[in-house]
C-alpha cells in the first residue's frame, strides 16, 4: 500500500510540473536558492548580500523614494520607446518600399547601428545640455536604427499580390496601408517593440547615471559611491520586475491578439 | 453593342537580354468585344499574354496604348478578379475574407452568409485560411470574387494545381454562381477541356505577339460532361483547326 501512495505523490509532483506557469515559478525559486547558497558560502555581506537582506532593503526603499524614481525612469523609457517606434517604423517602411531611398540611407543606418550608445549620450548632453530633452533624445537616437532595420525587412516581405487584391476592389492608398500592409507588419512591430523595450531601459539607466538627478540610474550611481550593493540589487530587482510585467501583461497578450491567425 | 470593348494598340514588355534591353511586343492592334452575360474563355500557350490581358482589363497594368471601354451599365468598380492563387488575407477569417470588398455595405453579413452557404463552408466561417485545404481556400476566393456582385469577373487559371475532382466541383460552383446574375466572365486557361466545359465562346490566342487565331461560339447545353460525345468531338475539331 505504501509504495502505491508514494507513486501517487510522485505522480502528483510531475503533474504539477506540467503546468508551465508552475515550471517558471520553480525556476525562479531555484535561481534564488543558488544565489542564497553562494552568498551563504561567500559570507561577505558587502560583496553579495543574501536574498533576505535584499528583500529587507526593498521593503526599506519602498517606504522611501523607490517608486518615485522608478516612475521617473519608466516615463523616460516610455517616451523614448514610443518616439523611437514611431520614427523608426516610418523610416523603415519608407526604406522598405522605396529602393532609391534604401540605397541612399542604408549607409547611414549601418553607421547608426554601430555608434556606441555612450557616444550618443555624451554628445547629446554636450550639445543640448544636461536636461530632459537631451536625455530622451539620446535614448531615442540609439533605438531608431534597430527599429528601422526590423521594419525595413518586414516591409520588404510584404506580399504585393495581396496589395493587388486591394487595388482590384478600389481601396484608397490609406486603406491599403491600414488594412493590407499593416497587418503584415504586426509580427515585425511586436518584435521591434520587444527588443526595443529591453534595450531602451538599459540605455535610460546609463543616461540617468551620467546626466540626471533622479531615476533608477541616478540612485544606482549614488549607491555605487556608497558601496551599497543590497540597495543596488533592490532597485534592480524591482525595476526588472516592472519591465517583465510590461512584457507579460502588455506585449505578450498584444502579440497573441495580433498574430493568432498564424 | 452592349458589353465590353477592349482595344489595345500596343503593349510592350521590357526584356533584358544580356546587357541591352529589348522590348517584347505582347499585343499589337488587339481588338475584342464581349457582349453582356457572356462567359468567354481565353485559351493559349503559356506566356502568350493571357494574364497581362486580364491585368490590363482590371486596371492593375496601365502601361499600354489603347483603351478599354465599358458599356454605360458597367462601372469600373464592378470588376472582380479571381487570381491563380487564392490570395486570401491570412489574418482574416473565411467570412471576413469574403466580406473584405463589401465591408461598407449594409447587408454585408447577409451576403457573406449566403455565399458561405452556397460554397458549403458555413461551418468554417470563423476559420483562418491557413487551417483550410487548398480547395476550400479557392472556394472562399470564389465567394469573395462574387461578393461584390460584379458585372465583369476575371479569372486567371483559378483551378490550376488542384486534383480533377475538386477542380470539377469548383467549376460547377462557378457556373451556378454565374447563373444568378450572369456577369461577363473572362476566364483564362490552358486546359482545353475546361474551356469547352465552361464557356459560351472560346478565343484561341497565338504566341507573341498575341493574335486571335480562332473565335468559336459553343452551343452545347450545360451541364457539359467532359467525356460526352459532343464535348469530345468538339475538342477534336478545335485542336485540329488550331494546329492548322
Amino acid at each position: 500500500m505504501e509504495t502505491v501512495k508514494k507513486e501517487n505523490k510522485f505522480f502528483g509532483l510531475k503533474d504539477l510540473l506540467r503546468n508551465d506557469l508552475i515550471r517558471r515559478l520553480v525556476s525562479i525559486i531555484i535561481l534564488t536558492l543558488i544565489w542564497g547558497f553562494i552568498s551563504y558560502f561567500l559570507n561577505d555581506k558587502d560583496m553579495l548580500p543574501s536574498p533576505i537582506s535584499v528583500a529587507e532593503s526593498i521593503a526599506y526603499h519602498s517606504s522611501q523614494e523607490l517608486f518615485f524614481h522608478i516612475s521617473i525612469t519608466l516615463s523616460r523609457v516610455f517616451a523614448s520607446f514610443f518616439l523611437a517606434m514611431i520614427i523608426g517604423s516610418a523610416i523603415g517602411i519608407a526604406m522598405g518600399r522605396n529602393k532609391i531611398l534604401d540605397d541612399y540611407f542604408d549607409g547611414w543606418l549601418i553607421l547608426g547601428l554601430n555608434i556606441p550608445a555612450l557616444v550618443t549620450i555624451i554628445l547629446c548632453f554636450i550639445w543640448f545640455g544636461l536636461n530632459e530633452v537631451a536625455a530622451i533624445l539620446a535614448v531615442t537616437i540609439n533605438k531608431i536604427p534597430t527599429v528601422t532595420v526590423i521594419l525595413r525587412e518586414g516591409t520588404k516581405a510584404v506580399d504585393e499580390k495581396l496589395i493587388d487584391v486591394g487595388k482590384i476592389y478600389k481601396l484608397s492608398k490609406l486603406k491599403i496601408i491600414k488594412e493590407i500592409i499593416l497587418p503584415q507588419l504586426y509580427p515585425y512591430l511586436v518584435s521591434a517593440a520587444r527588443s526595443g523595450l529591453a534595450l531602451i531601459w538599459k540605455i535610460v539607466l546609463v543616461v540617468e547615471l551620467l546626466g540626471r538627478s533622479n531615476g533608477v540610474g541616478f540612485k544606482i550611481n549614488e549607491f555605487f559611491s556608497m558601496f551599497d550593493i543590497a540597495s543596488i540589487l533592490a532597485y534592480t530587482i524591482v525595476f526588472v520586475f516592472f519591465i517583465m510585467a510590461i512584457e507579460w501583461f502588455f506585449i505578450k497578450p498584444l502579440e497573441t491578439k495580433l498574430t493568432n491567425w498564424r | 453593342m452592349t458589353g465590353f470593348n477592349i482595344n489595345i494598340r500596343d503593349k510592350m514588355f521590357p526584356l533584358k537580354v544580356g546587357n541591352n534591353e529589348k522590348k517584347n511586343v505582347i499585343f499589337k492592334n488587339f481588338d475584342l468585344k464581349i457582349p453582356t452575360g457572356e462567359l468567354l474563355c481565353i485559351f493559349g500557350p503559356s506566356g502568350c499574354g493571357k494574364t497581362t490581358l486580364l491585368n490590363i482589363v482590371a486596371g492593375l497594368d496601365n502601361k499600354f496604348n489603347g483603351f478599354i471601354t465599358y458599356n454605360k451599365k458597367i462601372s469600373e468598380e464592378k470588376i472582380s478578379y479571381l487570381f491563380q492563387a487564392p490570395r486570401l488575407f491570412p489574418w482574416l477569417t473565411a467570412q471576413e475574407n469574403i466580406e473584405f470588398p463589401i465591408k461598407k455595405e449594409k447587408n454585408c453579413k447577409k451576403i457573406s452568409n449566403n455565399l458561405l452557404e452556397k460554397i458549403g463552408l458555413k461551418k468554417f466561417a470563423n476559420s483562418f485560411p491557413n487551417k483550410l485545404s487548398g480547395g476550400m481556400q479557392r472556394r472562399i476566393a470564389l465567394a469573395r470574387a462574387f461578393s461584390t456582385n460584379p458585372e465583369v469577373l476575371l479569372l486567371d487559371e483559378p483551378f490550376i494545381s488542384l486534383d480533377n475532382k475538386i477542380a470539377d466541383q469548383l467549376r460547377k460552383l462557378l457556373i451556378s454562381l454565374w447563373k444568378q446574375k450572369k456577369p461577363i466572365i473572362i476566364f483564362v486557361t490552358h486546359d482545353l477541356n475546361e474551356a469547352i466545359q465552361l464557356s459560351d465562346r472560346i478565343l484561341f490566342l497565338s504566341n507573341l505577339p498575341a493574335k486571335i487565331l480562332l473565335d468559336y461560339k459553343i452551343h452545347i447545353k450545360r451541364p457539359r460532361k467532359i467525356n460526352s460525345a459532343a464535348v469530345s468531338s468538339l475538342k477534336r475539331l478545335l485542336s485540329a483547326s488550331v494546329r492548322s
